[in-house]
């Protein structure tokens, strides 16, 4: 039998309802692993050992009296900006050192209640602003397939964590690419849902017209199984969608025969290097191959995504981020002289350097004689994206890439010049900016190092990408290959 | 009409970034944002916040005249209400638990009024 690690969450809740293993030895076995590559990897922020052993006995006894949820004893992590009633909720900043929530996220109190077990929080970019993981005020996080280069962010901990087998899936938020573009660079299955399927509630606010949560796994059925659990309507979260979650894993095997794929012209662009491209273009091989009907669709205005994303993000961001203020929460600095003192320096010690650049970049483009000329003119332009978007749609039931421009790249490469570090994001950040559906799964290698194809559907067809992606999982055997020192 | 090689020429062209911001505009924007900046970090925001600003000026070249705003992705959404009930019970005491100082269930700040 394979080494429980190896395992997908998939075989292994087969595993526990076979009582093949029990769910203390698999959160045992997760355990040591956290332990053996935490100096390594920086993947996690907390782990939750004790929490998590109690729940596995817990567990252990439900699945034996046969009352257990869906995903009884499977241990998961979660990215430290989902809110743990009793466990401290970072978000990657000194702001948040001291929190915690008084209450559970929706997404986290959903997969409790189905049964899963949460390991701990994973490392990520401060307040999920960085396409690097280099931004944590706990320090970097180093990807799995060569320690020296990142694990892509912000779910940076997250996606290591998976990538290196420490968890068989954990969950992730993606606002410019902060799933998808860390699936990429570390070579796993990164699934961002429409805006509106997965509750904000409980997510520590970045980008709220674009914020999404999601998953990180090994492969496309694994996150079936919990977008299932994950989706649907919340009450608490004024912009949740009130519409049936389908049964995702069962939806899995629709046929691809006759699909119609657009491949993203603008994407095969100037800034795609050649080997990544070849890559995706070997995947649409295959997707011919499997029946699918490819044609070329031009998006004329999503190269203006970034720049448009860079006005949009940093204003909704200047805006959550006001909330920080030394008074009810977070980090408070010492002997203020008075309260606007204390804004000030509570607010300049507790950012780190990004999350006051994206601050005051949106503080800018929403003041007073500026607003019009950035701020709604960025909304106007994403109005056109979004068409462009619906418009491709009347034509295609997926439209297909690459996740990101390069593989992984060096720790420090690109810190110094900030847009630079923007432009990881170039292909991921249109399906945020029109809310749309979509998930990063590995085509290949270079270099030895994994890179990501991108399928994007229309609002609410999750079960069409996952099935699309699926597909191309049954017949490729990528997300099956697991860093070397962590097989 | 736009392509990627157009975003990454203007990235190239802002090596040296047009119309920087001056330093007198970056402390306002800190002091709008209620940011304590040291003098190390003036001049690094100067320098990037006017780059970001002037790559964000390629959205100047769109023709959006007729084009409504998109503040939201989901354009069939409206505002949802819920009924005018309490359904929130009084937790304040857990509440203020993350909150640096309180005291008989209030929160203190330095004095304002003198």
């Amino acid at each position: 039998m394979s080494e429980l690690h190896q395992l997908s969450l998939v075989e292994l809740a087969a595993g526990l309802r076979a009582r093949r293993f029990s769910s203390v030895e698999l959160v045992r076995a997760c355990l040591e692993r956290i332990d053996r590559h935490q100096g390594t990897l920086n993947a996690f922020i907390s782990v939750t050992r004790e929490q998590a052993l109690r729940e596995a006995q817990a567990a252990d006894r439900a699945l034996a009296a046969g009352s257990a949820g869906p995903l009884a004893g499977l241990p998961l992590a979660h990215k430290d900006l989902f809110c743990t009633a009793g466990v401290r909720t970072t978000c990657g900043s000194r702001m948040l050192d001291n929190f915690v929530a008084p209450y559970d996220a929706t997404v986290v109190a959903r997969l409790r209640a189905a049964g899963a077990i949460m390991l701990g929080k994973t490392n990520m970019d401060e307040f999920a602003m960085g396409s690097s993981n280099e931004t944590s005020y706990y320090g970097p996080v180093r990807n799995p397939w060569d320690p020296a280069l990142v694990p892509g962010g912000s779910s940076g901990g997250s996606a290591a964590a998976v990538a290196a087998r420490l968890v068989p899936a954990a969950t992730a938020t993606d606002t410019g690419g902060s799933i998808r573009q860390p699936a990429a660079l570390c070579g796993i299955t990164g699934l961002k849902p429409t805006y509106g399927r997965v509750s904000r509630y409980g997510m520590v606010a970045f980008a709220s017209s674009l914020d999404q949560g999601g998953v990180l796994s090994a492969s496309v059925a694994d996150a079936a199984l919990l977008l299932r659990e994950m989706a649907g309507f919340d009450p608490h979260d004024s912009t949740s969608v009130d519409t049936p979650v389908p049964d995702y894993p069962a939806e899995l095997e629709q046929p691809l025969h006759g699909l119609k794929i657009g491949l993203l012209r603008e994407f095969f662009d100037a800034g795609l290097e050649r080997e990544n491209e070849q890559c995706v273009r070997e995947a649409l091989r295959v997707y011919g191959e499997l029946g699918a009907e490819l044609s070329e669709v031009s998006l004329p205005h999503l190269p203006l995504s970034v720049p448009v994303y860079y006005v949009v993000a940093p204003a909704e961001c200047s805006s959550n981020l006001a909330r920080y203020d030394g008074v009810r929460f977070g980090h408070r600095c010492e002997n203020p002289r008075d309260l606007q003192d204390l804004y000030r320096r509570s607010r300049g010690e507790g950012f780190g350097a990004e999350v006051k650049r994206r601050i005051m970049t949106g503080t800018y483009v929403l003041s007073a004689g500026y607003y019009d000329a950035y701020y709604l003119k960025a909304q106007r332009v994403r109005a056109l994206i979004n068409e462009d978007f619906i418009r491709a749609f009347e034509r295609v039931d997926v439209l297909i890439g690459p996740t990101t421009p390069t593989p992984a790249f060096a720790i420090g490469a690109k810190t110094a010049d900030p847009i630079t570090m923007y432009l990881n994001d170039i292909y991921t950040i249109g399906a945020n900016l029109a809310g749309l559906p979509a998930v990063s799964v590995p085509c290949g290698f270079v270099r030895g190092l994994p890179v990501g194809l991108q399928v994007v559907g229309r609002h609410f067809s999750e079960a069409r990408v996952l099935a699309t992606a699926h597909a191309y999982q049954r017949a490729t055997d990528w997300h099956r290959r697991i860093p070397r020192g962590y097989a | 009409m736009y392509d990627f090689a157009l975003v990454f020429a203007l990235r190239d062209a802002l090596r040296e970034p047009p119309m920087p911001l001056t330093r007198e505009q970056i402390a306002s924007i800190a002091e709008l944002a209620r940011l304590d900046l040291s003098s190390n970090e003036m001049p690094v925001y100067q320098e990037s916040l006017s780059s970001i600003l002037a790559f964000v000026g390629a959205l100047d070249q769109v023709d959006t005249a007729r084009v409504t705003p998109l503040a939201h992705p989901l354009t069939g959404l409206t505002q949802r209400l819920r009924p005018d009930v309490v359904s929130e019970s009084d937790r304040h005491e857990e509440y203020q638990q993350n909150a640096p100082r309180v005291a008989a269930g209030l929160y203190l700040v330095p004095k304002v009024i003198e």
